[in-house]
Parts: structure tokens; sequence; C-alpha cells
């Protein structure tokens, strides 16, 4: 067994997210306005699929990869769809 | 001929796609994703209302490094103006910019292009084309910013959608 | 961890590329709370969108390939959505709160004095 980075990056990483997705939380909690917790809801899921990321390299498996995936496409969906909804007063205009 | 051109381009990319996210090379898997790229492209021909007529693929490549240079320069600085003093952080604001870009898919990208870089946000454009707003984090020198966008950004997609 | 070793020069490579990333992605999301008004916190959490998930995903582009001798690009896919879409939804609320602020912004001043009022006016949402 050789001496290896790798194992405390990751141990550093994974905290540094859970740390950033702490920040995004408590902004999310303060707001003051709907359009600041609409960016938090925002960096939050990014945070989170990056964390999702670093834990796929962590137990080696790409299933992870296809989960981050899923975190990418609805994450933007749901903030696509508030902040459209702030903007307008509606999501889908007819 | 051009239009063939083009369908071939789109299609392509989507196969590549495809080939991507299934993570494989295999004959089957092209021929699934032939057939279903091939089907796309002729469905949503309909839905694009506009072509895109891209020309000048080197001075896009080469777009794209300078690009990739500036988020990666702008990343260090917003990290400066956050980590930094409280006086850093108190020269947000608007600024206008006047622009001569017209493409609605130059534009988009000239879009993509001041969000994705860290600092300068995309706030809108006047109703007739000719003044772009953005909101800038570190606004000290209004001139250096148009002329970085001007310069490096507008100029080359001119090129490659006009 | 799993069992697998990696060469020396990618386990380093992978590293930093961890660290540094997951450290963009914590900067930016404090900026979210050291910035004041929304206009200035906008800005913050691209600092993870781009490089920050860049940087993870080149790691694990590398580790991937490396664990299994031969290219696997599939985080690229990622990369190509994140582009596409971190933009819009920052557009989008850039807009919203120009055009939220601009109707009801002298009516009801929040606790939190915004330092960023568009007072150049910006551009008409429609």
């Amino acid at each position: 067994m050789t001496l290896t980075l790798l194992p405390s990056a990751l141990s550093f990483a994974s905290i540094a997210l859970v740390l950033a997705m702490a920040c995004a939380a408590i902004r999310l909690l303060r707001g003051p306005s709907a359009e600041d917790r609409v960016l938090a809801l925002d960096t939050l899921y990014i945070n989170s699929m990056i964390l999702v990321l670093v834990l796929g390299i962590r137990f080696d498996s790409r299933i992870y990869f296809d989960i981050a995936l899923l975190i990418a496409l609805f994450g933007f969906v749901g903030s696509a769809a508030m902040a459209k909804f702030l903007l307008r007063g509606e999501v889908i205009e007819p | 001929m051009k239009r063939l051109s083009l369908l071939t381009l789109f299609t392509a990319m989507l196969l590549a796609l495809w080939l991507l996210l299934n993570d494989t090379l295999e004959p089957g898997h092209w021929l699934l994703g032939a057939a279903l790229t091939i089907a796309i492209t002729l469905g949503t021909a309909a839905m694009r209302p506009l072509r895109a007529r891209p020309h000048h693929l080197l001075v896009a490549v080469r777009l794209l490094g300078v690009v990739l240079v500036d988020i990666t320069r702008s990343n260090i600085a917003v990290a400066g103006v956050i980590l930094g003093p409280a006086r850093r952080r108190a020269h947000s604001g608007f600024m206008k910019i006047p622009i001569d870009l017209r493409d609605p898919y130059g534009l988009a990208a000239l879009a993509c292009i001041i969000t994705a870089t860290p600092g300068t946000v995309w706030a809108g454009l006047s109703p007739d084309g000719g003044n772009l707003t953005i909101h800038v984090l570190d606004l000290q020198d209004e001139e250096a910013w148009i002329r970085t966008i001007k310069h490096r950004y507008e100029r080359p997609l001119m090129e490659i959608f006009e | 961890m799993s069992g697998v070793q990696f060469p020396l020069w990618a386990d380093l490579l992978a590293s930093l590329l961890l660290i540094v990333g997951a450290t963009l992605a914590l900067i930016g999301s404090f900026g979210l709370l050291r910035l004041s008004g929304l206009f200035a916190r906008i800005h913050a959490p691209t600092l993870g969108a781009t490089l920050g998930l860049g940087c993870v995903l080149l790691a694990s582009i590398l580790l991937a390939s490396v664990g299994a001798h031969r290219l696997v690009l599939q985080e690229v896919l990622i990369t190509l959505f994140m582009v596409g879409t971190a933009p819009v939804t920052a557009m989008l609320l850039m807009r919203a709160g120009m055009y939220r602020r601009r109707e009801d912004g002298s009516r009801k001043p929040s606790r939190h004095q915004d330092t960023a009022r568009p007072s150049t006016g910006g551009a008409s949402p429609e």
C-alpha cells in the first residue's frame, strides 16, 4: 500500500461541498426576496451535483454519473420554471 | 447543397451525443443512433424558425479557447472579490454597451458567454438591438469591459455568424 | 475507496483538481452569504457552476479513464448540459429581479437594502 493523496482529497472535497450546501441553505432560509431563494436553490442543486460526482469517484461506480445528470436536468427545469414564474406570473404562456 | 451540409452537421452532433450517452462504439448503437437522429432532425426541422449559418469553424475554436481562458481568469478575480476586503465588493453596477451584432444565434451565443463568465451577467437588450445592458460585479473601468466584450467576443461572433 | 491503485501522476492531478474544484464551489456559495444585494449575489454561484464543476468533471474523467484503460468521456455530457442551461437560469433570475424591483421596490423597501439598484433603467421588460 503506497501513500496516496486521493482519499484525503476526496474527504476534503466532500466536506467543502457540504459546507457550500450549508451556505446555500442559509441563504435559502434567510431570503430576503423570492429571487434570492431561487438563486440559493439553484446553487444548492449544483453543489449537490458536484457532491454526487465526488461520491462517484470515491465509490468507483458509474451509476453516480447518471444520478448527477438527472440532478442537473431536474434542477435546471425547476429553477428555470421558478424564475420564469417570478418574471411573468406564469410558467407556460399561451 | 448548403442545407444538406448543415443537416449532416446537426445529425452528426446528435449522433455523437447518443454514442457518448451510451458510452459505446458498437455497430448496433451506430445504427440505432443514426436512425433516431435522422428522424429527430427531420421531425424538428419545422420547429426551427431560423437556420443558423455558421462559417469559419476555426474562428469558433479559437473563440472557445479565449472563453475558457477568460472563465478561468474571472473565476480567480471573483473569488478575490468575495474573499477580499469590503471596499472591493462595493463596485457592482449596471452598464450599457453599444453592440453591432444582429444575428439571433450570435446574440444567444454572446449572452451565454457573458453570463457563463463569472463577474458579468447579461441583463437585457434594448428593443432596437443596439444597446446591451450587463451587470458587472467589479465595475471600476467601464471602458475596459466594453473593449473586452467587443474585441474578444463580439468580433469573432460576427465573423462566425454574419 | 475500492482497492484500485492509480499511478502517482493521476492520483496527484486528480487530487489537485478535486481540491481546486470543491474550494471554488465553496467560495461561490460563501459569496451568497457575503455579497449584499441580489444583483451582486447572482455572480457568486457561477464560480461553482463553471470552473468548480469543470475541475471535478476533469478529475472524474481522468480517474475513470485510467481505471478502465480507455477514454471515458461521458462527463462531457454534463459539461455540455451545464454550458447550455446555467446561463439561462441566471439570465431569467436577473430579468425577474430587475422587473420586480422596479415594480414594488419603492413601495415596499426590504429590510436588507439592495446596493445595486438598476438606476440606469436597464432594458425594459416588454
